[in-house]
């Protein structure tokens, strides 16, 4: 273990875990979150939804198999969901300095140093898991032994991390006989590829663009990191929007914008779901779909207006995971039907989406 | 949508005997399957002959039928019960075939029984290849490009259209039985006329060795709910069959595309096909690309989804029970949390392997090579935080004496290249044998085809060795190495001899002194749980394992004296299987009634003792001396309970107490005192008990010296093997000779024990339970083969049928006199020879036996529950019930799985052979043998049988049995001198030439024509060693698939009992009702 420096996370409660640097040997403070899923560590670092926050591997074998090249095809990003790592650091129980797959170009542990990531491995990652199940996120700083530490816990609640993610330009993507607006709130380069690939043009538009000057025939609105009051004219625009009748979906952070905008509430979750394996039902039916969500944020569904309804379950612990308007076009899932890295039981969603688009042209 | 109705009574077909490729993960799921119609209030009756299994318990089926799982005898149940419902999906493919059965021949519609789960055309529309592949082309699913072939010629030109390599299997079989590997023409002739023999169909594909095997459990409900419980990768790439492969779970080496890619695919299969409840997916994945294909699907419960069920947490089995009564998955609990639902797919925070347990050592001639065909008897899973954890855990959990991946003793390869191309069952410590040899990854990745990443692994464990060599006291070691070590799943063992370096006779001590430094320096393991969602919500589960990685203890240690440890009997091997998880539940039943926390330490994924919700905590991990201590040290406990898991347990007694861990029953003194040959053989003196003769000694004269006293043949039990057998009987000098100067090394450091081998004794059996020192009840069993045939493998009659009462009278007043001797108690078991009233004592353990579940179930007298409460202190009755008393009859006979060991010998000797048994209930002796040799897959023959019975002695014995066939209208045929002394007595037989004459008609003709319904062959002499015309005989018997008998006796009860008998007098009556 000598040729690693000695390092800790240390939580704004007081508790300290120890283990070993592998990334980038620097200190650094953070939101830390746990995710539960047991691949996908690319598609996870480069989500823009992580911004602000030190990521917690809940599985202990992190970087198998290595961490493959970012393709990009035709502006869009294919393996990865942006060009770079979001989270401010991360913390797994044991890292594979080796790695073995015919699509790596590089292991893990260089790819974070190129990035510039701190990262810990070698402590309880199930401990700390624990202590924020119990007691909800915190903040926390990764000390790096030698490394002056951070002063102050840095709260990415306190910023408009949003604006930190989303594209500074307007970008258009392929061509199609629908137009589609994206909301870019730190949007997964995947819900670009899932519209492409169901024969749409993308337009993809910076967080508070007002897109309501602009022509076209649908409106999706992106995941993104953080709180989703940050996002006031992003609120304001999509009021807007609804006003024309067009379809909008929202997916994640779009999906408590939607909400905002028609008038509900929000609650901070506890802890938090991210990870592959949450359960949703179907309101009004049998079904259930296994769902991969990213949020600390939910939609509070009781205080839904009138002319809403509920169209999603989380059946762990029954909180909202989608809504849509009863004679409206206008629908909003917390979960994400774009996955790359999990269940694709969902992406009807899209197909749904599309095909409104295309009826409501008619 | 099918309606489903409301269903009253439920039948369930259980998979028999443990064999090779159907084990005890079937109890398992059928414990669950009818745990969950209990909960609904559904009358349930399952037919089932393996007597040692949980599900044949009281109080778990409402009705038990001890019967083959055939369509007759299932047809009959149905007949007399009149079932609504019946279940097809929890016995293995011997329930699902036999399903399949009653579905085509009506008999299901006759009765008006509806099949709960997945429906009969989805299961044959998996089975059948043909049809499978058309259904998934339907979906654009690939599967392996597969030709369905009837002869050998059409085989041939398949195999040149696609190119060799080609795999051939039969279809319909269990775990790839009879399917094999060829590369040209010559090998396709052999394997294809042997796989024809199993099936009339076989299947030629292109082989894909070197891809990644995957699997997946999938599970879906009527309304189209689907979710992936489980994925997990084969260590060994394709081509070596998954239950001989290194499995880990999750995957390790694949992308997240990858694994949704593959998992799309499974649902998009399992939705397609129509499957309601649990399903097992098979994928094979190129190395160098996505592309993969479907290998198959099995539409029952597996040994994959048992494996699943234990590395999630996930009780597959009981879920899909109720999917089949029309429950949705959102319906459903998670039974780990309670709070959530059963729709989701768990999330590990821990990593799991599984690893097969071989036990080839066992038998002669058996090829050692792994290949498409399973060989493995039992498995072992290890959970831990890091690979290198849980490969070392469970190399050690394997039993074979090794210590984890490296400081094992030393390991003679003779061509390193070639023992890592060829898969053997000892390939992983030829690879740490290669890395310390200078072979880099890559180049073993090339010989091996085993991903890069498992083996960097494996480096890293031989990396840390190299380091802690380099010291050379324990307290040198610096602090962060030693974690480092421990966290790389290093036992103080490992530790202890790499670093001082000890010869063996220290080892212990050292052991010992690794454990109190590490201890000082506050290095210890903490204890994680299982609960199906990485920590993510609070979990009420006792389901436990121990790590090194990790700093914190996930639950609280009442340490109040009030809990008591059970320790389990580890892999299912040859010699110890289901009957000690049997006794290991009932232990456990029996301390929750009363009143204490029951804690059980076992990790077998294919048990019902490891099922969490059987004990108040299970510790799923090793039992070591060093893992029961630190289990222990956490919990202190009332006690330990070490005689009910077999033989694993027992071993650590001494060492245990010797660490002031109270030991429950008998005291570990008294426990040693009958294990030491030299000890328990004074005890007997003492006591003017008579034993057979033996000596241990030290060198070749001695040796002879002794032999000329106590005449041939003897039993040689040399204490260090060069190769084969442990033990052997020999008859002359010469081959004496020859096993002591070939086999074994006779030296002062290895002792050879020698016992007079007494011929044509009798062998009894007496299971027993003492309270200190005095018998409590008994059971007193007689083998139906003469002493010389493992007692494992032998045919047991209880109550003894055709004892002398002076016998049994002097029976129990020999046990009477070591009971007391050695101040038992708790369960013990004793096994005498009896020869014209003259007994002497073979063996005694003082543990629970092989044989009592099934003593208890046919007395119905729970003997472990006695026994337990003894051990707990508790006040017992004594029971009324006598076995003189009885007025029925129970056989216990034994499965052998030779068919699946290719070249192996199947003769019965000294060793043990057998996987696997079943005991049956009949009206007198020859019901119950014909009603247990039909369970074990003998079958009345239909006209011709072939004998050939050996010796004089043995040919005596046949002569009355030949006359009961010839009456019965039997064509006998028999070698020359078998028909010449049958011949003498009045037996017309047609001769039939040896293999070797070139001379028709020849027996190995008629074999493989399958001219022959049943072969008895008799081997001439007590050796194994016989690769001549009787090895060919019965070699070919097995892999044409023609019922083989290989001991005199148990041919002549088998023989007469079906003369006496039809198959219509044997009579349908559940075990509750004798």
């Amino acid at each position: 273990m000598s040729k690693f420096k000695s390092a800790s996370l240390i939580l704004e409660n007081g508790k300290v875990f120890k283990g070993f640097a592998f990334g980038d040997e620097r200190s650094t403070s953070g939101e830390v979150v746990f995710s539960t899923p047991m691949t996908g560590y690319t598609e996870m670092l480069t989500d823009p939804a992580y911004q602000g926050q030190i990521l917690v591997m809940t599985y202990p074998l992190v970087g198998n198999y290595g961490v493959s090249n970012c393709e990009c095809v035709d502006s869009v990003i294919k393996s990865f969901e942006s060009d770079k790592i979001h989270v401010r650091g991360l913390i797994v129980t044991d890292c594979s300095f080796n790695y073995s797959h015919w699509n790596a170009a590089k292991s893990f542990r260089d790819w974070l140093i190129e990035n510039h990531i701190p990262a810990i491995f070698g402590v309880d990652t199930r401990e700390i898991t624990k202590e924020i199940r119990e007691n909800g996120v915190m903040l926390g700083k990764i000390v790096v032994e030698g490394c002056d530490e951070c002063a102050e816990f840095y709260d990415p609640n306190k910023e408009n991390l949003v604006s930190e993610v989303s594209l500074k330009e307007i970008t258009k993507y392929g061509s199609g006989d629908c137009k589609v607006v994206l909301v870019d709130c730190g949007s997964k380069e995947y819900i670009v590829n899932s519209l492409l690939k169901r024969g749409a043009e993308v337009v993809r538009v910076p967080w508070d663009y007002d897109f309501s000057t602009m022509e076209y025939d649908g409106v999706l609105l992106s995941t993104g990191p953080g709180n989703p009051e940050m996002c006031g004219v992003t609120i304001e625009n999509i009021r807007k929007a609804m006003q024309t009748e067009k379809p909008i979906l929202g997916i994640g952070l779009g999906h408590q914008l939607l909400a905002l905008a028609a008038g509900a509430k929000i609650q901070k979750l506890k802890c938090g779901h991210r990870g592959c394996n949450q359960p949703v039902v179907i309101e009004g039916t049998d079904r259930a779909v296994i769902t991969s969500q990213n949020h600390g944020f939910a939609v509070d569904a009781t205080t839904l207006p009138k002319g809403w309804e509920i169209r999603f379950t989380n059946l762990n612990d029954a909180t909202n995971s989608g809504i849509g308007h009863i004679n409206k076009p206008f629908a909003s899932v917390q979960f994400h039907p774009e996955s790359s890295r999990g269940p694709e039981d969902t992406s009807f969603i899209f197909d749904n989406f599309i095909e409104q688009i295309r009826r409501c042209k008619k | 949508m099918q309606e489903i109705k409301k269903i009253n009574k439920v039948l369930l077909l259980g998979s028999g005997a443990l064999k090779i490729g159907e084990a005890g993960e079937f109890d398992y799921s059928g414990s669950q399957a009818l745990k969950a119609f209990k909960e609904e209030g559904i009358y349930t009756v399952l037919i089932n002959p393996n007597i040692a299994t949980i599900q044949t318990s009281e109080n778990i089926a409402d009705r038990v039928y001890l019967l083959p799982v055939t369509p007759e005898f299932v047809e009959q149940v149905i007949e007399r019960e009149r079932p609504d419902g019946i279940l097809l999906a929890f016995g293995g493919q011997t329930a699902l075939n036999c399903g399949v059965a009653l579905f085509r021949t009506g008999v299901l519609e006759k009765y008006n029984i509806q099949v709960l789960g997945t429906p009969v055309q989805s299961i044959i529309d998996t089975e059948d290849r043909d049809l499978f592949v058309k259904k998934l082309d339907e979906i654009g699913v690939k599967t392996i490009k597969s030709h369905a072939v009837t002869n050998v010629e059409d085989a041939k030109s398949v195999a040149h259209e696609l190119g060799y390599p080609v795999i051939i299997r039969p279809a319909f079989t269990l775990g790839g039985l009879g399917s094999g590997f060829c590369d040209n023409d010559e090998e396709m002739d052999q394997l294809a006329k042997k796989a024809f023999s199993y099936s009339p169909q076989i299947l030629v594909e292109k082989s894909l060795k070197g891809w990644k095997e995957i699997e997946y459990e999938v599970v879906r409900d009527r309304y189209n709910n689907c979710i992936t419980v489980c994925n997990m990768e084969n260590f060994d790439p394709l081509g070596i069959h998954t239950g001989e492969s290194i499995v880990v779970a999750p995957t390790q080496t694949l992308t997240s595309s990858e694994v949704s890619k593959l998992r799309e695919i499974a649902i998009r299969i399992v939705r397609h096909v129509g499957i309601v409840g649990e399903c097992n997916v098979q994928f094979a994945l190129d190395t160098d690309s996505e592309d993969y294909r479907v290998i198959e699907v099995n539409a029952r419960l597996s040994r994959s989804s048992a494996l699943a069920s234990k590395a999630t947490g996930y009780p597959l089995a009981f879920v899909a029970a109720k999917l089949g009564l029309g429950y949705g998955l959102p319906q459903l609990k998670n039974s780990v949390t309670r709070s959530t639902t059963a729709c989701f797919e768990p999330t590990l925070d821990y990593v799991v392997c599984k690893l097969p347990r071989w036990d080839l050592g066992k038998f002669k001639s058996v090829s050692r090579e792994l290949g498409s065909s399973m060989k493995s008897v039992g498995e072992v899973m290890a959970i831990g935080r890091t690979f290198e954890e849980i490969i070392q855990k469970g190399l050690r959990m394997i039993g074979q004496g090794m210590h984890g991946f490296v400081a094992n003793k030393a390991f003679a390869v003779e061509d390193i290249d070639r023992e890592l191309s060829v898969a053997t069952d000892k390939r992983i410590f030829v690879i740490a044998h290669a890395l310390k040899n200078g072979y880099t990854v890559e180049r073993i990745n090339e010989l091996t085809k085993i991903d890069k990443w498992f083996l960097d692994k494996l480096k890293n464990i031989i990396n840390i060795e190299s380091e802690l060599s380099n010291y050379n006291q324990i307290s040198e070691v610096p602090d962060a190495l030693m974690l480092e070590a421990k966290q790389k799943g290093f036992s103080d063992f490992q530790i202890a001899r790499t670093v001082t370096k000890c010869s063996s006779d220290v080892i212990e001590e050292k052991i010992l002194e690794v454990r109190a430094w590490r201890k000082s320096r506050g290095i210890v393991p903490v204890v994680k749980q299982i609960d199906t969602l990485a920590g993510e919500f609070p979990a009420q589960t006792n389901y436990l394992y121990l790590t090194y990685n990790g700093t914190s203890h996930d639950i609280d240690f009442a340490r109040d004296g009030k809990s008591v440890v059970v320790l389990g009997s580890g892999a299912y091997r040859i010699g110890s299987s289901v009957e000690f998880d049997w006794c290991s539940v009932n232990a456990i039943n029996t301390i929750r009634q009363n009143g204490y926390s029951s804690i059980m330490i076992n990790y077998n994924p294919e048990t019902v003792s490891t099922d969490y919700d059987m004990c108040d905590r299970l510790y799923f991990d090793e039992l070591t001396l060093e893992r029961v201590l630190d289990v222990t040290d956490l919990e202190a406990p009332k006690g330990v309970i070490v005689s009910v898991g077999g033989q694993i347990p027992n071993n650590l007694a001494m060492r245990l107490d010797q660490e002031n861990v109270p030991i429950l029953g008998t005291s570990a003194a008294d426990i040693d005192r009958a294990e030491d040959r030299h000890k328990f053989s004074a005890m007997l003196d003492d006591a003017g008990i008579d034993q057979p003769r033996w000596r241990e000694m030290t060198s070749l004269e001695d040796i002879y010296d002794f032999v000329d006293q106590v005449g041939f043949p003897v039993l040689v039990r040399p204490s260090y093997v060069l190769s084969g057998a442990a033990m052997n009987v020999v008859s002359n000098r010469e081959e004496l000779e020859h096993f002591l100067t070939l086999a074994t090394n006779v030296s002062k450091k290895y002792p050879v024990v020698v016992s007079e081998f007494v011929q044509n004794a009798k062998e009894v059996e007496f299971d027993a339970v003492a309270k200190d020192g005095e018998i409590i009840v008994y059971a007193i069993s007689e083998h139906v083969e003469f002493a010389g045939v493992h007692s494992g493998d032998a045919t047991m009659v209880f109550p003894a049928q055709k004892l002398y009462v002076e016998t049994m009278r002097r029976i129990k007043k020999i046990t009477r006199q070591i009971a007391k001797g050695l101040r038992i108690s708790g369960p013990f078991n004793i096994q005498f020879l009896a020869k014209d009233n003259d007994i002497k004592v073979i063996e005694c353990n003082l543990r629970a036996s092989r044989s009592f579940p099934f003593v208890s179930k046919v007395l119905k007298v729970n003997f472990i529950d006695i026994a337990t409460r003894v051990m707990l202190g508790l006040p017992v009755e004594v029971p009324h019930k006598s076995f003189f008393e009885l007025d029925y009859v129970g056989i216990k006979a034994s499965q052998f799985s030779f068919s699946r060991l290719q070249k192996a010998d199947p003769v019965l000797g000294v060793e043990m052979a057998s996987t696997g048994e079943v005991g049956c209930i009949g009206e007198d002796f020859y019901e119950a043998i014909l009603k247990s040799m039909l369970s074990v897959g003998y079958k009345i023959p239909e006209k011709n049988v072939l004998l050939s019975t050996g010796d004089s002695r043995s040919k005596i014995e046949m002569v009355a049995p030949a006359k009961a066939l010839q009456e019965k209208g039997y064509n006998i045929f028999a070698t020359k001198g078998t028909a010449k002394y049958l011949e003498e007595h009045g037996v017309k037989a047609t001769v039939l030439y040896w293999p070797d004459q070139d001379a028709t008609p020849n027996t190995l003709d008629y074999i493989k024509e399958k001219k022959i319904d049943l072969v008895v062959n008799i081997p001439k002499n007590l050796s194994k060693d016989e690769l001549n015309n009787d090895y060919t005989i019965r070699r070919s018997a097995i892999d044409f698939n023609i019922p083989l008998i290989t001991n005199a006796r148990l041919a002549a009860a088998f023989i007469m009992a079906f003369c006496k008998l039809s198959k219509e007098d044997i009579k349908i009556k559940s075990w509750n009702e004798y």
